[in-house]
């Protein structure tokens, strides 16, 4: 099995320019295992000199085959496994699958959970973008950045873990609302983050937005238009830094987010510093609609009433035969979907995150896709890195801000 | 006050070469900066402000495995990166030791499935292993403060 | 606007269906089309230029095996970025090594989506410009996305068995 396979030019050969056979451009392997390619991530660069000719992005090494193993699990069951798809997004990746499993079986979700779903996917937003501040800005070298907006991260993790026990696989997101109600510290400890970020905020775009260094290395690099984000499918902030007015919390409203105002920030270069300030301005905005939802956070159940599809309260089952049947039925069998695909979307941190979900008339889904936007994103790396030196390509990879778990599933 | 003072106020210190030695490894243990999924971003958790992992002299993460001495095997492996891991494992110079971070790396977790190497130690031999999915930073800490345990009881014929 | 949107929709759907013998279907509000398998790339151009579905937002695919008539659907979302519609689109393929026409040529991002299928399900895109596989190691044998291909379940441990799996399990040496 430990066999390492040798890639000969002949099998890229319609991918490469005709110098690279000659031996005039050199071929050089960037990954899978290397400081700045979040994760694994293989390129295979052709170089005339230092300037970038070709790049042919190899995916794959993190494939989990997390669409075939749903395929075994039960609707219930199959949705721990959508954590670990985009790493940095948990929440959202249980939502949008929650989303579609309501819309397959027709389940109604309280006001009140609808609320908190939209307050902690926010919160995962704010937690993602600072992880890809960090990180990507450490890969050009601003070193302390990430000290500082790690800090932060932790802040919303305690929350997440407050809400649902972990700091990042929460599984808090279940279909037909939530797994239990938020505790009474929940309310507070968001509304610290609200006080506190704006601040910090503030403080990174001091460190960062006018930093000399940092713009020259941000300026110009990896541009993308708006007719080419169409194009390739791109969403989410780098199609909206090519000035490409997209939002799905905008154009398709999900979870009630047609009650908040927030605005989209878009930019027009399609650079990486674009990209750069629509994400910081982004962070804002989710602080906006969780300032917003927290306010008028309604008050009633966090589960709904359906009870062929949603497990009853624990506090029923000592006193109501009926309930104990739907628990041990729910738990032992789960839920029989009908014979028809589906396909819900949410606006992850990195674009349209879709799952296309079709069942069988089963308990288990007979086919789950999750249409990811790193995957997209990742296709572009040709045209992004083409005729750029060898070290902005590690900028260009930190700007568009790839998970490999969300790209290779 | 210079550190020749200071010791030599300590008077004299007696020990073995193997604890010497052993307590030098354990001390500037560089681990590869390697990650590979959910727990890597735990891993960077723990470097990070608030476990700050460098109180235990690992800060300095070492991209080249020619550099590092401690590979954390953070995340799910899958069975095309299964050869790399092995390689970059190869690559590392002795001594060398691995902690399988997580359950995806100790026993393949929840992805009991075609794609994913059912323990990292099929591919390479684990002297940690650190449950939890992912870990938290808590955890890879203990883990690594396991592994020094582990390191000072190693025995001197062992190197040979 | 949004009433003008749903007739935006009713015209394409009316359209397909009347020109390349596409059937419909409802189910909560999404549309599908079923187009036969020689019609989707003229279907797919039409429904981008007349009606402006200008994105592709997902192409995969689905396997009904053991049935061999039709085994597989490939599966397009198309997005209208303009009247902010999606519309989707099913293709049957018969037998077990199906071939279709790839859709590169109108939506070039459907190239790395169409190598995954060919990874995951083993169907040959007729004309695609880079069909290798993608997520899988280049030598791998199968298609892990079909039915009739194993999961790959490893028994698990328990106190019971432990030592017999132990055994058999294939430590490395340092």
């Amino acid at each position: 099995m430990v066999t390492l396979r040798e890639v000969s030019v002949d099998e890229l050969r319609h991918l490469v320019s005709e110098r690279a056979l000659t031996g005039e451009t050199m071929l050089l392997n960037m990954g899978p295992q290397h400081p700045s390619t979040h994760g694994v991530l293989r390129l295979l660069l052709e170089l005339d000199g230092e300037i970038v000719v070709n790049c042919i992005p190899d995916v794959g090494f993190l494939h989990t085959g997390v669409e075939k193993n749903m395929e075994a699990k039960t609707y219930q069951k199959a949705e721990v496994m959508t954590d670990r798809l985009d790493y940095l997004n948990p929440i959202g990746n249980n939502l949008v699958y929650c989303l579609a499993v309501e819309k397959l079986v027709g389940l109604d979700v309280p006001p009140r959970a609808q609320a908190i779903r939209v307050i902690l996917a926010e919160l995962t937003r704010i937690a993602s973008h600072l992880l890809w501040l960090g990180t990507s800005s450490l890969d050009l070298a601003a070193m302390s950045t990430f000290l500082y907006t790690m800090r932060e991260r932790e802040m919303i993790l305690d929350i997440f873990e407050m809400c649902s026990g972990q700091r990042m696989m929460t599984t808090y997101v279940r279909p037909g609302g939530l797994w239990r109600d938020v505790p009474v510290e929940f309310e507070a400890a968001v509304r610290r983050v609200l006080e506190v970020m704006p601040r910090r905020i503030d403080e990174y775009e001091r460190l960062l937005t006018t930093n000399e260094l940092f713009l020259d290395r941000t300026r110009g690099i990896g541009v993308i238009t708006a007719e080419e984000c169409v194009q390739w499918g791109i969403s989410g902030p780098v199609a909206r830094a090519a000035g490409l007015k997209y939002d799905l919390r905008k154009v398709r409203p999900y979870s009630g987010y047609e009650q908040y105002e927030f605005d989209v920030p878009t930019q027009s270069d399609g650079d990486v510093y674009s990209r750069y300030r629509v994400r910081v301005e982004e962070m804002r905005q989710s602080l906006r609609i969780i300032r917003q939802a927290l306010d008028k956070l309604p008050y009633g159940p966090v589960r709904s009433n359906n009870r062929k599809f949603v497990p009853p309260p624990r506090s029923e089952l000592g006193v109501s035969m009926e309930a104990v049947i739907h628990h041990f039925k729910l738990w032992t069998e789960g839920f029989m979907a009908p014979k028809e695909s589906v396909y819900a979307a949410i606006e992850s941190p990195r674009g349209e995150l879709g799952v296309f979900l079709e069942g069988d008339g089963g308990p288990k889904p007979y086919r789950v896709h999750y249409v990811t936007p790193s995957f997209a994103n990742l296709q572009i790396m040709p045209l992004l890195t083409r005729n750029h030196f060898i070290a902005d390509v590690v900028g260009i990879i930190g700007s568009i801000d790839i998970v490999l778990g969300d790209c290779d599933r | 006050m210079g550190l020749e003072q200071k010791t030599a106020q300590m008077g004299v210190v007696t020990t073995t070469l193997e604890q010497m030695v052993n307590w030098a490894r354990t001390r500037s243990m560089w681990p590869m900066l390697f990650g590979l999924a959910c727990c890597a971003i735990e891993m960077m958790a723990a470097q990070a402000s608030s476990y700050d992992l460098s109180r235990f002299g690992m800060e300095l993460m070492r991209a080249s495995p020619r550099q590092s001495d401690l590979m954390i095997v953070a995340g799910r492996v899958s069975r095309k990166m299964a050869p790399v891991l092995r390689l970059l494992y190869d690559q590392m110079p002795e001594p060398k030791w691995v902690i399988a971070m997580g359950d995806c790396a100790s026993c393949g977790g929840i992805f009991n499935n075609y794609a994913i190497v059912q323990g990292v130690d099929e591919v390479v031999p684990v002297d940690v292993y650190v449950a939890g999915c992912p870990p938290r930073p808590e955890g890879l800490i203990h883990g690594i403060l396991t592994l020094h345990d582990k390191v000072q009881k190693e025995k001197l014929t062992k190197w040979a | 606007m949004a009433k003008a949107n749903t007739e935006i929709l009713e015209e394409a759907v009316r359209v397909i269906k009347e020109r390349f013998g596409a059937s419909e279907h409802r189910f909560r509000d999404e549309v599908t089309l079923i187009i036969p398998p020689e019609n989707i790339l003229e279907a797919a151009q039409t429904l981008k230029e007349t009606f402006g579905f200008n994105v592709l937002i997902d192409e995969t695919a689905v396997d009904y095996w053991p049935q061999q008539t039709p085994r597989f659907h490939v599966v397009y979302h198309l997005y209208s970025m303009p009247h902010n519609l999606i519309l989707r689109l099913r293709v049957p393929l018969n037998g077990n090594a199906p071939h279709l026409e790839t859709m590169e040529k109108v939506f070039p991002n459907a190239n790395w989506k169409e190598r995954e299928i060919w990874d995951m399900f083993g169907i040959v895109f007729d004309g695609h410009s880079d069909l290798r596989r993608i997520l899988m190691p280049a030598d791998w044998q199968g298609h892990p996305l079909r039915k009739d291909y194993p999961l790959g379940y490893e028994e698990v441990q328990f106190s019971f068995n432990a030592e017999e799996i132990d055994r058999r399990k294939p430590y490395a040496k340092s």
